[in-house]
């Protein structure tokens, strides 16, 4: 593996600070828990003259249960979020979904707001600099064209992180930190459906924290295909929050991971609510999860595979929640 | 450029000059010749690089030295006192959960970081702990034995 690049390393106390080191330097990355940037540093796949700490600003760290939401610093750890038994209790999805990242040694260093900005990948960009050489490059670094799609005008590459569909599913917003201030997304406004551009983050904008409101009778929960049981990205993720009532669906969200460039939200599901969950209404829900997901070759698992295993995966998550929920 | 890192290692506070731009793992190993920590993958896949970091299992790859300042590291050379194998050490010695020995400290160091939060985890929950770990020995079955004997080693002291 290739000598880590120079840069210089600043450890700022604030957001403010953070934000304001980062529009007085023009090639600046921002660092976190450093499972993703470190070894695409050292890959080739980033390059920055100033690395910017954020492990040293308290506002980042830190989980507050409210009466009606959780307000979740972007800096707390995986691992800290998937033992907070708040988390665990009133968000399962989410609980479920941080645990699901890497192995437990990644999750004591990496972020929430490390997963949730986490570089799309693609089995043609998370190479060495030798074989992305072979391969001519590909569009989203070095190269001009996209090697899944090659008569596309835009990268292909996947959005990968676990926890994004997990509070997609639950209705989080996020706070962003600029020059200019303060602003809230709703997590949805977050990302775009682009593998060079997922994040709607302005330059130098920082991800400060995550809100998600508590809804009393939602149940919710993430489940995640992937090769082996630990340290893999997922081949597909899915999170669903689903309320019941009586024999009828008051209420469904899903989102779906590792299937688009973006964590997809579902649409339509709307037409499912309000009906008993029957096996028409499971077709349906598989129908619409299908038509929402974009699964190209950006993995080793191909993709007729994840396109018939992503609606599955929801149907069989769909259909737990709503059984434990009676 | 490099600049002071005050730090805790194996119990001593030191302070050295490191380059902003070293890994925790550059420093243990070549800065201060901790060559027990092994370099893997060196992209976070492996977990052979696995330390203590304020008692916490952490990949010393993916993770800049200066990023742990006023912390505490330790490594498998911290765990023997005076020549005494920690229990965790002499489990694997004694069930052989060592082989060519390359992923044994990294298996070790984060095996104490689950012993010293859970003193008697179950089969199950040491599997979990040690995900983030590969065997190239795929030698993992003496691996989840030796880290049992351990536990009981542990529980008969107690």
């Amino acid at each position: 593996m290739p000598v880590m690049p120079d840069f210089e390393l600043l450890r700022p106390d604030s957001a403010e600070a953070a934000v304001a080191l980062h529009a007085s330097r023009p090639a600046s990355r921002y660092l976190a828990g450093g499972t993703d940037l470190l070894p695409n540093l050292r890959r080739g796949l980033a390059d920055t003259a100033t690395v910017i700490d954020l492990g040293g600003i308290a506002e980042l760290a830190g989980i507050r249960v409210d009466a009606d939401r959780v307000h979740i610093g972007a800096g707390t750890t995986l691992a800290a979020l998937a033992a907070h038994p708040g988390i665990a209790a009133e968000l399962p999805a989410l609980a479920q979904a941080a645990l699901a990242v890497a192995g437990p040694t990644h999750r004591e260093s990496a972020t929430l707001g490390g997963n949730l900005c986490l570089d799309t990948r693609c089995r043609y960009y998370n190479q060495s600099t030798p074989w992305r050489e072979a391969n001519h490059y590909c569009m989203k670094l070095e190269g001009d064209v996209c090697r899944v799609a090659p008569k596309s005008k835009r990268c292909y590459a996947a959005f990968s992180g676990d926890v994004a569909p997990a509070l997609l599913a639950l209705d989080a917003e996020v706070d962003i930190v600029g020059t200019n201030g303060r602003r809230t997304l709703a997590l949805a406004e977050f990302y775009h459906d682009d593998g060079m551009r997922w994040l709607a983050l302005d330059r130098g904008e920082l991800l400060a924290a995550v809100r998600v409101p508590l809804a009393p009778g939602w149940s919710s929960g993430y489940e995640k295909l992937r090769i082996r049981g630990a340290i893999d990205f997922p081949l597909s993720g899915v999170a669903v929050a689903l309320a019941r009532d009586g024999e009828r669906l008051a209420g469904l969200r899903i989102a779906c991971t590792g299937v688009s460039s973006r964590p997809e939200r579902i649409e339509g599901l709307d037409a499912l609510v309000g009906q008993p969950l029957d096996d028409a209404a499971l077709a349906q829900l598989e129908k619409l999860v299908l038509r929402g997901i974009q699964a190209m070759e950006t993995t080793t698992a191909s993709v007729p595979y994840r396109r018939k295993a992503t609606p599955i995966l929801a149907r069989r998550l769909v259909t737990r929640l709503w059984t434990e929920a009676a | 450029m490099k600049s002071v890192l005050r730090i805790t290692v194996n119990g001593r506070a030191r302070e050295d000059a490191v380059a902003a731009n070293a890994l925790l793992l550059d420093y243990l190993r070549d800065g201060l010749g901790l060559t027990g920590t092994k370099q893997g993958c060196d992209g976070g896949e492996c977990g052979a690089c696995t330390v203590l970091v304020d008692g916490r299992p952490r990949l010393a790859c993916c993770t800049l030295a200066h990023s742990v300042a006023d912390g505490t590291v330790e490594t498998i050379e911290g765990l023997a006192h005076n020549g005494r194998l920690s229990r965790l050490q002499r489990a694997f010695h004694e069930h052989l959960g060592t082989q060519c020995g390359y992923c044994t400290p990294g298996m070790i160091m984060a095996a104490e970081g689950l012993l010293r939060t859970e003193p008697r985890p179950d089969r199950d929950t040491i599997r979990t702990a040690l995900a983030g770990n590969l065997c190239r020995c795929t030698g993992y079955v003496k691996i989840l034995d030796s880290v049992e004997a351990a536990v009981q080693a542990g529980e008969e002291a107690a």
